[in-house]
């Protein structure tokens, strides 16, 4: 068997800031918090820390969307590092890929990676307009260039035409989204530590009003504040820590499109497919092998997109599939987003599911705990961006 | 009925791109009424978002040439969602397919069509709505019957 670079990595240990609405703390704060969870669980001393990484890193203008940078975190945790990264290309996973790829090659022997989000704060009660309508009177550059000046101002617009043109081919529908929806909502009502914890039916779903077709309000997930964090450390520290460390057996990365938002070849895919073709090129594992998915629900239509992309049904068949939602449920044979996800639990920007994953594989679900998963695969993104990963137990 | 039918949403578009000179002819042509697009000398495909190569076979010559402005509807959505002041919803935000090439699509917005007219392989045609600066953005209509 090849032996990968990530299998040269661990995650060693995992932590969590408190996660909610508008939190009187700063990012800074919550970043701190769940950096010295992490270590603690690790059993790594801040000493022993020679890497650091994050997505997206610090310089941009988007309020809340970032956290701090890496070079802020680095100077308020006093790290002496040998390696760091902070950077938005590489998708939200990019950190993490990139701390495995650090350890595999010995320019750092332990990592910390977080990912750190203030948008409740930051959007305050005016709500996404909060953080767009200060440049709304001035040019737009970078890719929104293409976007804004056709009023398509949201993820949740650009998201949006995927899924009208999946549900055109498929026939997919608002049911099967709205699958997503309570299934999320009820597992967050198991997750103590859940934005939006109260019971969510197929009726309120329907009820909710619209945001742009197809999405209504519990097809969009809850900005939030927070941040979590990893130690990735070498394989061979995985038997130092005070419990098991988390097996990484394979990771997806890559991007065989133009990776644009308007254009993709085929509109009901995304980069998902990509992420996880390379996924499983890299593994010895297949999706009948795998027991629980943490996949992106940015908006409740990209989970299909990953069970798709990921071959946990065929293309276009994500609506069947989720139509009973019993597959997916906690006691299903595929639970999915077992803490409730992005569209319950909070937007943590993809980090949160790997979090979660790291949870389940450590049996420390509590409530919420689906059975004891040997594998869990992790697919972070949508649009133009993805990463996937399975973790294993070792 | 007509009367059943959402009203088509006003235009009033503050966003305005920052375009880089290898896109300023897209963004400009609009104002003869033209939509431009990029095309390879070499292999003759066309390509969007321009640039200074052509994505296929990376040929360096690369013009702009003037299309029918006629395509259909890829996909589309109806936006409810107030995100800023100056807009007016609903309004519906399409990917647009040129008839020129399978695959040639970009964002758009339709105008001055009921959104609840709007349906996945509609057919629309180009119009044009002023940006400031001489920019303007190509946005589309039901077509004419004829065209």
């Amino acid at each position: 068997m090849t032996i990968r670079p990530e299998q040269q990595a661990v995650i060693r240990g995992f932590g969590s800031s408190q996660v909610g609405r508008r939190l009187p703390v700063s990012e800074m704060a919550l970043t701190v918090d769940a950096c010295l969870a992490a270590l603690n669980d690790a059993g790594v001393s801040r000493d022993d820390i020679d890497g650091l990484a994050t997505f997206p890193g610090g310089g941009f203008d988007t309020p809340g969307l970032a956290g701090p940078g890496a070079d802020e975190v680095h100077a308020a945790l006093g790290l002496r590092t040998n390696w760091k990264y902070g950077g938005p290309e590489g998708g939200q996973l990019g950190g993490f890929f990139s701390a495995c790829l650090a350890v595999a090659t010995g320019l750092a022997r332990h990592v910390l990676v977080y990912r750190t989000v203030g948008e409740a704060s930051a959007q305050g009660a005016a709500g996404r307009a909060g953080t767009l309508s200060a440049s709304a009177d001035t040019a737009v550059s970078g890719f929104r260039r293409w976007l804004a000046p056709f009023d398509a101002h949201s993820p949740a617009n650009w998201i949006a035409l995927f899924a009208q043109r999946h549900m055109h081919e498929f026939g997919t529908s608002r049911e099967h989204l709205g699958a997503i929806a309570v299934n999320n909502r009820h597992n967050a009502g198991l997750n103590p530590d859940a934005v939006y914890r109260t019971p969510l039916t197929l009726e309120d779903y329907y009820a909710a009003r619209m945001i742009t077709t197809p999405f209504g309000m519990y097809d969009c997930d809850v900005p939030c504040d927070g941040s979590v964090a990893f130690v990735v450390s070498h394989v061979d520290t995985a038997d130092d820590g005070p419990h098991c460390s988390i097996g990484i057996e394979s990771i997806g990365w890559a991007m065989r499109h133009r990776p644009l938002w308007d254009q993709w070849t085929d509109m009901t895919e995304m980069a998902a497919w990509d992420a996880a073709a390379h996924l499983w090129e890299r593994s010895d594992l297949t999706p009948a092998d795998i027991d629980q998915v943490q996949l992106y629900d940015g908006f409740s239509f990209l989970p299909l997109v990953w069970l798709e992309a990921l071959r946990f049904c065929g293309k276009g068949e994500s609506g069947p599939f989720l139509a009973s939602g019993k597959q997916i449920a906690l006691d299903g044979p595929l639970p999915l987003n077992t803490g409730g996800g992005q569209l319950s639990a909070g937007r943590l920007h993809g980090c949160g599911l790997l979090y979660e994953a790291c949870v389940q594989l450590a049996d420390r679900g509590g409530d919420r705990q689906a059975g004891r998963p040997s594998t869990v695969a992790v697919g972070v993104g949508g649009g133009p961006t993805a990463g996937a990963a399975l973790l294993v137990r070792r | 009925m007509r009367g059943d039918k959402a009203a088509p949403a006003p235009i009033r578009l503050l966003s305005r791109p920052a375009p880089t000179p290898d896109e300023a002819e897209f963004w400009r042509a609009g104002a003869e009424g033209q939509l431009r697009i990029q095309r390879c000398d070499a292999c003759r495909q066309w390509q969007h978002p321009p640039n200074p190569v052509c994505q296929h076979c990376l040929s360096r010559d690369l013009a702009f040439e003037t299309v029918s402005g006629n395509g259909s509807v890829y996909t589309f959505t109806v936006n409810h969602q107030p995100w800023l002041p100056h807009l007016t919803e609903p309004y519906a935000v399409i990917v647009v397919e040129l008839d020129e090439q399978p695959g040639l699509r970009f964002v758009s917005r339709i105008v001055d069509t009921s959104v609840d007219d709007v349906t996945i392989g509609m057919r629309v045609q180009v119009v044009f709505h002023p940006l400031g600066d001489g920019l303007f953005a190509p946005l589309f209509t039901a077509a004419r019957r004829d065209a």
